[in-house]
């Protein structure tokens, strides 16, 4: 038996849903082919949004209003959020409910920070890990619109237990942020810093720089003298090859800092008034293979990718409350960059600035640690030489075999190094527990 | 929207540093108007103009300035058979005027690059900055996320090893451009419009192992450290590619940079572009490039040269033997060129003896 052949009105009907959001009235149509477009075309292919509601309600034809109501096809109102940049939206694929904002309070009165924070943070979730070594209870601004968690001594002592060798005092208490964050990117900025000014006195948002950064390519193989290539009104120069053009994913963003520079303690005291305003306007890929200092000042990172290599690990006897008496972000910085040379992973540096509050003093500082300066020369050259073994693909096994021969290799020279190592594989451990899945607080 | 620096009459004259040892080496076809506009900057020091094209047009280089020009015909004298080494109908023509200065640096511009302008409005003394690129020390072996670290107000970073604080010698400052950017034909095919107003207040060591693209538009050099690795290539009349002359010799300059330890800097300064050359004609100059740099990238990148060779030339020599031995067999081109190399080298030393004081002049 022939199927029959659609009539000419039937074609014309799904052609015109087609193009409907092009017609302006709909009132000329016979009102059963008007209920046919409604019912069976429109809705069904669910081709049915505000703009062609208006179209058919428009008509005031008494059928396709009844139908209406008895669908109970509803108005959806948007709420109009004050805070949402239309650029944001445009320049990322990156949803705000895929951020968390990690903050690790070393400081109890968080009000001055979170005032300064407001409206670039409102929309994200924060989480805000208070130092263990911190006695008074944090000061949070009152009726703020913020999604918040907080974890204190208590969610580390119940989630890592007491059987590890990971410490995380001071400012190795963000990395439990780090741990039960269950999103895809996460902003981590200290709490001596406020968001910088550009020049035309407008408030920088480094947290939507940070996620432009890493939602664009890296391109470490080769060097573009324009620095990022993805910015724009920049490209790829002259000489570049193409095969490299489209670049690897970039799995952190190191920002830095106007006022107070990270310096270590001896440049600083050398030169105490000594400040950075100097506005870099560049983001750039730090090529492969080479190594640099990541400050844990105003990082961003895709922790569905380098989550695990950022670990608290090396930590100074001396360490204190101040970047100048701790190493652990650079130990963390030169972990990553190996595990992502490994993995064919991007690192990007530059942009963002934020503005670093003057605290403490570097003299004062210097007296009491410089440990930290003296390992970093043993530290240097044995990560640039470090080569991970092919077996090495996920992050975890690149963690721990790089664990392994600090152990080997480093733990003879500094008892220091042997921690690490070993906070390095509980690190591992612990993530491999409560890293993923539910959240265990 | 940039725009270059229109009244540089009224520039500080600032010290000429390095005024006596400083060879400023301009390439030519047209003429040297550009010049006016650089003159408070560019006055006080030698320039070599190296003309290209028709050695019967004459190049008039305005009043005052203490030069000496060469043409076809000149290199053609002055290097007799090793002359062929020499590209023609091509900017490249320009490494003559390295290989014939005998100053301890070079500078070199190219002739439709004027005077740019600081996000202040001030005009930018592309020289001097080079010049203070050069003077002061290059950091390859780490990174620091402050950029250079000598430039007032910038310094070394939490976690940079002191052992690597005094850095090493720079050998080349590579300067960038605004307005028209240095983009490749079908870039530029693609983005007619674009122009680069972005100033980028950095100057950076490229780490060391790392390779770039190095542009002869605002380019300065140690010779004494480099010189005879700045070899432009074959480029031009009867050659099947253009536009590569200094992508070539900054791949060879880097990988004997990273053998030697020296340092390369790229960054400031900007100076302004005025020149877009036509795409088309780029294409078809470019176009075997393109896709001979997919193989001559990775070669590069695993050059390994042997420890004893411990001078430029022989570095270069050893480059060239490399050259013949993996690339020749994309094209013969490459054979031509690594047979170049090697006559540029024999006539660099000819031209350059050790020890002796020779008087290279005008033929």
């Amino acid at each position: 038996m022939r199927t029959q052949p659609p009539s000419l009105l039937s074609l014309a009907v799904d052609a015109s849903v087609l193009h409907l959001s092009h017609f302006s009235d709909l009132s000329p149509l016979p009102d059963h082919i008007l209920l046919d477009l409604f019912l069976k075309r429109t809705l069904r292919a669910g081709k049915l949004n505000e703009k062609i509601l208006k179209l058919f309600l428009a008509t005031g034809k008494e059928e396709v209003l009844s139908l209406i109501q008895t669908l109970n096809i509803q108005h959806i109102l948007t709420p109009v959020l004050p805070t949402k940049s239309p650029k944001m939206s445009v320049v990322n694929n990156i949803e705000d409910g895929e951020i968390d904002i990690v903050i690790g309070a070393l400081h109890s009165d968080l009000r001055p920070f979170m005032s300064a924070w407001k409206s670039i943070f409102s929309r994200y979730h924060l989480i805000i890990v208070k130092d263990p070594d911190l006695k008074d209870d944090l000061q949070i601004p009152e009726g703020l619109s913020f999604k918040i968690d907080i974890y204190t001594k208590s969610h580390i002592d119940k989630v890592v237990g007491s059987s590890t060798s990971i410490a995380f005092s001071g400012y190795s208490c963000k990395y439990f942020g780090f741990l039960v964050s269950r999103k895809k990117y996460v902003v981590s900025i200290d709490d001596d810093c406020v968001p910088a000014k550009d020049a035309d006195s407008f408030l920088i948002d480094p947290v939507a720089q940070h996620l432009r950064n890493l939602a664009t390519p890296a391109t470490p193989f080769f060097f573009n003298t324009l620095y990022d290539p993805y910015r724009n009104g920049a490209d790829f120069v002259r000489g570049y090859p193409f095969s490299l053009r489209s670049g690897v994913t970039c799995a952190l963003s190191c920002g830095l800092w106007l006022n107070l520079a990270d310096l270590d303690a001896p440049t600083q005291a050398l030169k105490p008034e000594k400040r950075n305003s100097r506005y870099v306007d560049a983001v750039m890929t730090i090529p492969a293979r080479v190594m640099m200092p990541i400050s844990g000042i105003n990082i961003a990172f895709n922790r569905e990718l380098v989550g695990p290599a950022l670990c608290p690990a090396l930590r100074l006897t001396g360490e204190g409350k101040v970047r100048w008496e701790t190493m652990e972000d650079i130990w963390s910085g030169m972990c990553v960059k190996v595990v992502c040379d490994h993995l064919g992973l991007g690192v990007k540096s530059g942009l963002p600035y934020v503005w670093r509050n003057d605290r403490g003093d570097a003299i004062e500082s210097l007296k009491k640690e410089w440990e930290g300066v003296k390992l970093m020369e043993e530290v240097v050259p044995w990560f640039q030489s470090m080569v991970l073994s092919r077996t090495a693909t996920t992050t975890e096994d690149c963690v721990a075999e790089m664990a392994k021969r600090v152990k080997e290799q480093l733990g003879g020279s500094d008892p220091g190094f042997g921690r690490a190592a070993e906070a390095m594989m509980d690190w591992v451990e612990l993530w491999k527990k409560v890293g993923s899945g539910p959240s265990p607080v | 929207m940039v725009e270059p620096a229109t009244d540089t009459k009224s520039a500080v004259r600032t010290v000429a540093l390095l005024k006596d040892e400083l060879d400023i080496v301009i390439p030519t076809i047209r003429n040297l108007d550009f010049l006016e506009m650089w003159r408070p900057f560019f006055e006080p020091y030698h320039l070599i103009i190296v003309q290209d094209g028709d050695p019967t047009k004459t190049i008039k280089v305005p009043d005052g300035f203490d030069y000496e020009l060469y043409n076809r015909n000149d290199i053609n004298k002055i290097l007799g058979p090793k002359a062929s080494c020499i590209s023609f109908k091509d900017s490249a023509c320009r490494c003559f005027g390295y290989m014939v200065s005998k100053k301890k640096y070079i500078f070199t511009i190219d002739d439709d690059c004027f005077v740019a302008k600081d996000p202040t409005g001030k005009a930018i003394n592309a020289l001097e900055q080079h010049i203070k690129n050069l003077l002061c020390p290059s950091t390859p072996f780490f990174f620091n996320t402050l950029y250079d670290p000598f430039r007032e107000g910038a310094d070394f970073v939490r976690g940079y090893p002191f052992s690597l604080r005094e850095g090493v010698p720079t050998a080349v400052s590579h300067g960038l451009w605004l307005n028209i950017p240095d983009y490749d034909a079908p870039t530029q095919l693609v983005k007619p419009l674009e122009r680069n107003t972005r100033y980028v207040d950095a100057v950076m060591t490229i780490p060391k192992g790392t390779l770039f693209p190095m542009c002869g538009m605002n380019l300065a050099f140690h010779r004494e450290l480099i010189g005879p690795a700045m070899y432009f290539g074959l480029m031009g009349d009867g050659q099947p590619i253009g536009r590569y002359d200094d992508m070539w010799a900054g791949w060879c300059i880097k990988v004997i940079c990273d053998h030697l330890g020296l340092g390369v800097k790229t960054g400031l300064p900007y100076i302004y572009h005025s020149k877009a050359s036509n795409p088309f004609v780029n294409l078809r100059k470019e176009y075997k490039g393109i896709f001979w740099q997919e193989e001559i990238i990775p070669f590069f990148q695993a050059v390994s040269l042997p420890k004893d060779c411990t001078t430029v030339q022989k570095c270069y020599i050893e480059l060239a033997k490399m050259v013949k031995d993996k690339l020749g067999k994309i094209d013969p081109y490459f054979d031509k060129l690594a047979d170049a190399m090697v006559t540029w080298i024999d006539a660099w030393d000819e031209l350059n003896p050790i020890g002796a004081a020779n008087k290279g002049k005008k033929a």
